[in-house]
């Protein structure tokens, strides 16, 4: 184990610089808190910047903490982080310093309980990235939405009070659906019957390397000297490999899936989300659509495939004996596929829409690109998935980069109205330059982020089935053309609105905030080699626990978990 | 209980005294607070609040000698089996004293606004409370109903309390009038029983009932089963205990008694009370009737489950604040009744976690409506609360947290309470392979999410508007800060680090759980 408790100082960090703001600063000192709370993100996001060190060739769980909590329901305080959620958790706390740097005019009321609220949603987010342990999980997911609540309900838009209730009871259904899920497969860890088929050697492609896989075994022998089951969420996963396929793990799959994708959102589970978005302030998108939304997809890469992994690939479970041929993976393609379509095409009515805003269209955007991360996850083959966790990644740069681009220009003309706009490119040139360059990531221009993680993504849905490729792009066909219509309208032609001709330009803390984002989509645009060797390893692990002899290339070919175990 | 007195040779065993101490000394301050009540002049009268809270601090220290002392022995019984001090006693007496406790703190002040500050309202709680404590340690069913009435004649009183008031009274009546309903019923379940069983002593019914409930009716050779009268015996007595308890369909009086009685009242009223009528509920349908349990716990998840949804959906509406809360806590009723029907180490583990902590927020969120009534202000709207943020954070805060809690949310005691709650029903499930616990289970934390839409009306209106309600400063006490500091600690302590209580509860209600557990097809 390390001996710096990295991951519990990156999730607690947040917290302490709240409870100091708490405590040290006057409501009225609003000058004095933005910076600290904006220097306090920087140290924070320095903080994660340790974790870039996770040994990409060991793979696994790294950085492991380890201590106990609530022995007598099994309960441990276990952190680990694979690469998947290094990335993501680098890329939570570069956007709390941009979210705070962004909110620096935005907020002009009670900024004292603004800035707490948003260190302690970073906790939270980064919380359910390091949980090793699905009650700890289960805490900080659920935790999470108390902060948004307020920050969508306090400084959100006119309509913010249904905008946060909405988003609050949404997303509450999903999570306490999920308790009983993570009730149901606790008391499993207790069925000697099942555990008992589970072989060391499933843990170990699950963990990755040593150390993890002695994490497994202590917290099991301490579950079993008092008497209880367990958390650990790698067992959990090496659990998802003996599980029987069945009624059971088909409505565990869902009491998790549930959850997940209302956080998504998936279509028909999406509807909260463009009214959270509209009424959010600007920093509240961001963490929404770039750290909150991957929550969701995140879920679905760490419990619902690895851990239902039989439900994960099925294609026959309903209308069993019939023709048709429809399973659970079915169901998640088709309402992704549905997501994808349907999101582009509302985006696209909010361009020609007579008061069409730019915020609901970057929201649907968002809808449109989560189903295609859905997709690649559902593809259940390494380049789906290794190009979905990329996408979740690059949606929070570019989904990001965008709504801080519509909060600037919402605080210069208080404004989203896409017809109010028009030529904006001869005022702001530096603006329209940044706005083109996140459309174009948007839109997947080669040399851009997305670009990479789409191409993957849909070539694991094309090895899977050809006609899901064809629909997914379909959806990125449509995406484009949104986002050029968009840009035209809103940058190029004559100015016709009086209002916008004494527009303001950037300014330079709202370069400094929105260059970082840039570098990175061009970075990951023109060298992802980096970015994919964190996820490399983790993700194809998951693929082997899914599907066992799926060739996977820089792997021995792999034996079907289920007959091993028979062989035993 | 005739029947062994017989073979005894003592009459009275002054060492059984020892078993219940605790409620000796509750007795006792009780009748120096009414002589201290007319010795002392009348603004002098707080002094007997102190010297109550006094009373009830030296039964928990008395409790807690108990416990450490016997803890190895238990269960005791003594008075010829009329009272039996087990774990299960020992927790639910914590419970009953740590409400009590809050109780009478968050009451002084409050008194005094409504100008009714009488020594009486201390020694009235204090009588209640020794009515709640034996009723968790009664074993014989005279024991129980005699302390039932104990605990609800003095309710009646206290309901009424604030005397010039019409809204009080008329509570009162509404609350006399069903409540001696309900006791008739419960006391017919009960004579059925002893009918059947030939004893009033709980374990000796159970045995009875037992044989009863094994018996096929046919190939019988004495005479008719007595498997109907038994039935009917044991509709009776839920029947009863869903009025005290305020379970649909028996809930209607709740709301208007809650509404009218002094708020002080209410905070006890929907916490000790109902904490008591669980205390019996779970004796009697454990110690006396579990071998009936395929009869009643289909019985009683429907009836939790109806419940749950009725006193959430209603909720939704209520203006309120009290009448919300009363309709929150009839919701609570029906979460609490799913830790009988789980019957196992969960759910018994669920339901005293959960009647704790759901005295502490329930005790605190009626102290923060309590906060709000000063002179000229009722303050008992939901829209009272407006701007409470800013007028008073910490107090906001704390709404904040009691809220969230009594909804459940992870880190606060709310949801300790109901992880073991649904967890004891799924084990249940999976245990007699009934698939109608799993969508129990389903159906209550759906609900959950209902119950969050009013719940964080509170908080809506005390952080999300501009607008607020008065600028009057809270009438605030400090036996009354104290109390809610206490809660709030509580609350979330047991939310953040639940292992200690886990632990204590699990290793003092393990032989109750081991009657439950047992399977029955």
């Amino acid at each position: 184990m390390n001996s710096l408790p990295i991951l519990s100082i990156v999730t607690w960090l947040p917290t302490l610089g709240a409870l100091i703001i708490l405590v040290l600063f006057k409501q009225g000192q609003s000058d004095q808190i933005k910076k600290f709370a904006t220097a306090w993100f920087g140290v924070a996001f320095v903080a994660s910047l340790a974790l870039l060190k996770y040994d990409r060739a060991l793979g696994g769980m790294q950085f492991l903490e380890d201590h106990q909590w609530i022995p007598v329901i099994g309960a441990r305080y276990q952190m680990g982080a694979d690469g998947v959620a290094v990335l993501l958790i680098v890329l939570t706390t570069l956007l709390g310093v941009i979210a705070a740097l962004s909110s620096w005019n935005y907020i002009q009321k009670r900024e004292k309980e603004y800035y707490v609220l948003l260190l302690l949603l970073q906790t939270a987010v980064v919380g359910v990235f390091t949980s090793m342990d699905l009650f700890l999980f289960y805490l900080f997911f659920e935790v999470s939405l108390v902060p948004m609540y307020f920050l969508i309900g306090i400084w959100g838009g006119e309509n913010r009070l249904y905008a946060a209730i909405k988003f609050f009871l949404y997303t509450l259904v999903g999570s306490v659906v999920m308790l009983l899920g993570v009730l149901k497969i606790y008391f499993l860890t207790q069925d000697t019957a099942l555990t008992g088929r589970i072989t060391q050697g499933t843990i170990d492609l699950l963990a990755g390397n040593q150390q993890a896989a002695a994490l497994v075994s202590s917290t099991l022998q301490a579950a079993a000297q008092n008497g209880t089951g367990t958390f650990n969420i790698l067992y959990l996963q090496s659990l998802g490999s003996v599980m029987p396929m069945g009624a059971m793990q088909v409505l565990l799959f869902f009491a998790f899936a549930l959850g997940f994708a209302i956080k998504v959102p998936m279509f028909p589970f999406h509807t909260w989300l463009p009214d959270a978005h509209v009424e959010a302030p600007t920093a509240g998108s961001v963490i929404l659509a770039g750290v909150l939304l991957k929550l969701g997809t995140y879920g679905f890469y760490r419990f619902n495939i690895p851990m239902f992994p039989a439900a994960s690939a099925d294609e026959s479970y309903f209308f069993a004996g019939t023709n048709h041929q429809f399973g659970v993976r079915s169901i998640m393609i088709f309402l992704a596929i549905v997501g994808i379509i349907y999101g582009a095409l509302a985006a696209m009515y909010f361009v020609v829409k007579k008061d069409g805003d730019v915020k609901k269209l970057v929201a649907y955007s968002s809808v449109s690109s989560m189903g295609i991360v859905m997709l690649g996850l559902f593809a259940l083959n390494p380049n789906g998935l290794n190009g979905a966790v990329l996408h979740m990644i690059n949606h929070g740069i570019y989904s990001a980069a965008l709504f801080l681009l519509v909060g600037i220009i919402y605080e210069r003309r208080h404004t989203r109205n896409v017809a109010e706009f028009g030529g904006l490119s001869h005022v702001m040139p530096g603006y329209a330059a940044v706005f083109l360059s996140m459309v174009m990531t948007a839109i997947g221009l080669p040399l851009l982020c997305v670009f990479i993680s789409e191409f993957l993504s849909l070539r694991g849905a094309f090895e899977a089935n050809p006609m899901w490729a064809a629909w997914g792009a379909l959806g990125i066909i449509l995406n484009a053309g949104y986002m050029l219509w968009l840009y035209q309208r809103m940058f190029f032609g004559t100015i016709d609105n009086p209002k916008n001709e004494k527009l303001i330009d950037l300014s330079a803390r709202e370069w400094i905030y929105m260059t970082p984002l840039i570098i990175m989509a061009l970075w990951i645009g023109i060298y992802p080699k980096p970015f994919l060797s964190y996820i490399e390893r983790p993700v194809n692990a998951v693929v082997r626990q899914v599907r066992p002899t799926y060739p996977i290339p820089g792997m021995p070919p792999g034996v079907d978990v289920q007959q091993r175990a028979a062989a035993k | 209980m005739f029947l062994f007195q017989a073979n005894s040779t003592a009459l009275f065993n002054v060492a059984d005294l020892q078993l219940i101490a605790p409620e000796l000394i509750l007795t006792v301050c009780a009748c120096l607070a009414l002589v201290m009540e007319v010795i002392l002049p009348y603004r002098k009268s707080k002094l007997v609040a102190y010297f109550s809270l006094l009373g009830v601090g030296l039964a928990f220290v008395s409790l807690g000698l108990q416990w450490w002392s016997v803890s190895d022995s238990l269960p005791l019984d003594g008075f010829y089996g009329m009272v039996r001090i087990d774990g299960f006693a020992l927790l639910f007496k914590g419970i009953f004293l740590v409400g009590a406790a809050l109780a009478i703190a968050i009451s002084t002040r409050y008194l005094d606004i409504e100008g009714e500050q009488h020594g009486e309202y201390y020694t009235l709680v204090l009588f209640a409370t020794v009515g709640m404590m034996f009723l968790a340690c009664g074993y014989d069913l005279i024991s129980l109903y005699i302390s039932l009435e104990l605990m609800a004649l003095t309710f009646y009183v206290l309901v009424a309390f604030t005397k010039r008031e019409k809204r009080s009274n008329e509570a009162a009546m509404k609350y006399f009038l069903l409540g001696a309903f309900s006791s008739g019923i419960l006391l017919y379940g009960m004579s059925l029983l002893y009918g059947i069983a030939g004893s009033t002593n709980l374990g000796e019914i159970g045995r009875s009932v037992a044989t009863i409930a094994s018996a096929t009716p046919l190939g019988e050779a004495a005479g008719p089963s007595l498997r109907p009268m038994l039935l009917l015996g044991m509709i009776a007595l839920a029947s009863g205990l869903f009025f005290k308890i305020a379970a649909v369909p028996f809930h209607m009086w709740a709301p208007d008694a809650y509404e009218g009685a002094p708020t002080s009242v209410t905070a006890f009223l929907s916490t000790g009370s109902k904490a008591a009528s669980f205390a019996l509920y779970a004796r009697i349908f454990i110690e006396a009737l579990n071998s009936m349990r395929a009869d009643w716990a289909p019985m009683l998840g429907l009836v939790a489950a109806i419940t749950i949804m009725v006193g959430n959906w209603a909720a939704v509406t209520q203006e309120n604040s009290k009448r919300l809360l009363a309709y929150s806590s009839i919701s609570n009723a029906g979460y609490l009744l799913l830790g009988l029907v789980a019957g196992n180490s969960y759910g018994y583990t669920g339901l005293i976690i959960y009647l704790l902590v759901y005295t502490l927020m329930n005790m605190g969120a009626f102290g923060i409506v309590i906060s709000l009534r000063r002179r000229g202000i009722i303050g008992d709207n939901v829209d009272d609360m407006a701007g409470l943020a800013q007028k008073a954070p910490g107090m906001a805060a704390m709404m904040t947290i009691f809220m969230l809690s009594l909804g459940g949310l992870p880190i606060t005691g709310g949801f300790i309470g109901k992880y073991f709650l649904f967890g004891g029903l799924l084990q249940r499930g999976a245990a007699e392979g009934k698939t109608w616990y799993y969508w129990l289970a389903g159906w209550a934390i759906i609900n959950t999410v209902v119950s969050f839409y009013y719940y964080i009306r509170f908080i809506k209106v005390m952080y999300l508007g501009d607008r607020i309600a008065d600028d009057k400063p809270l009438s605030l006490s400090p036996a009354l800060q104290i109390a809610l500091a206490v809660s709030v600690a509580g609350i979330i302590f047991i939310g953040v680090y639940p292992q200690p209580l886990i632990n204590l509860t699990q290793k003092l209600i393990a032989p109750l759980a081991a009657i439950g557990a047992v399977a029955v097809k």
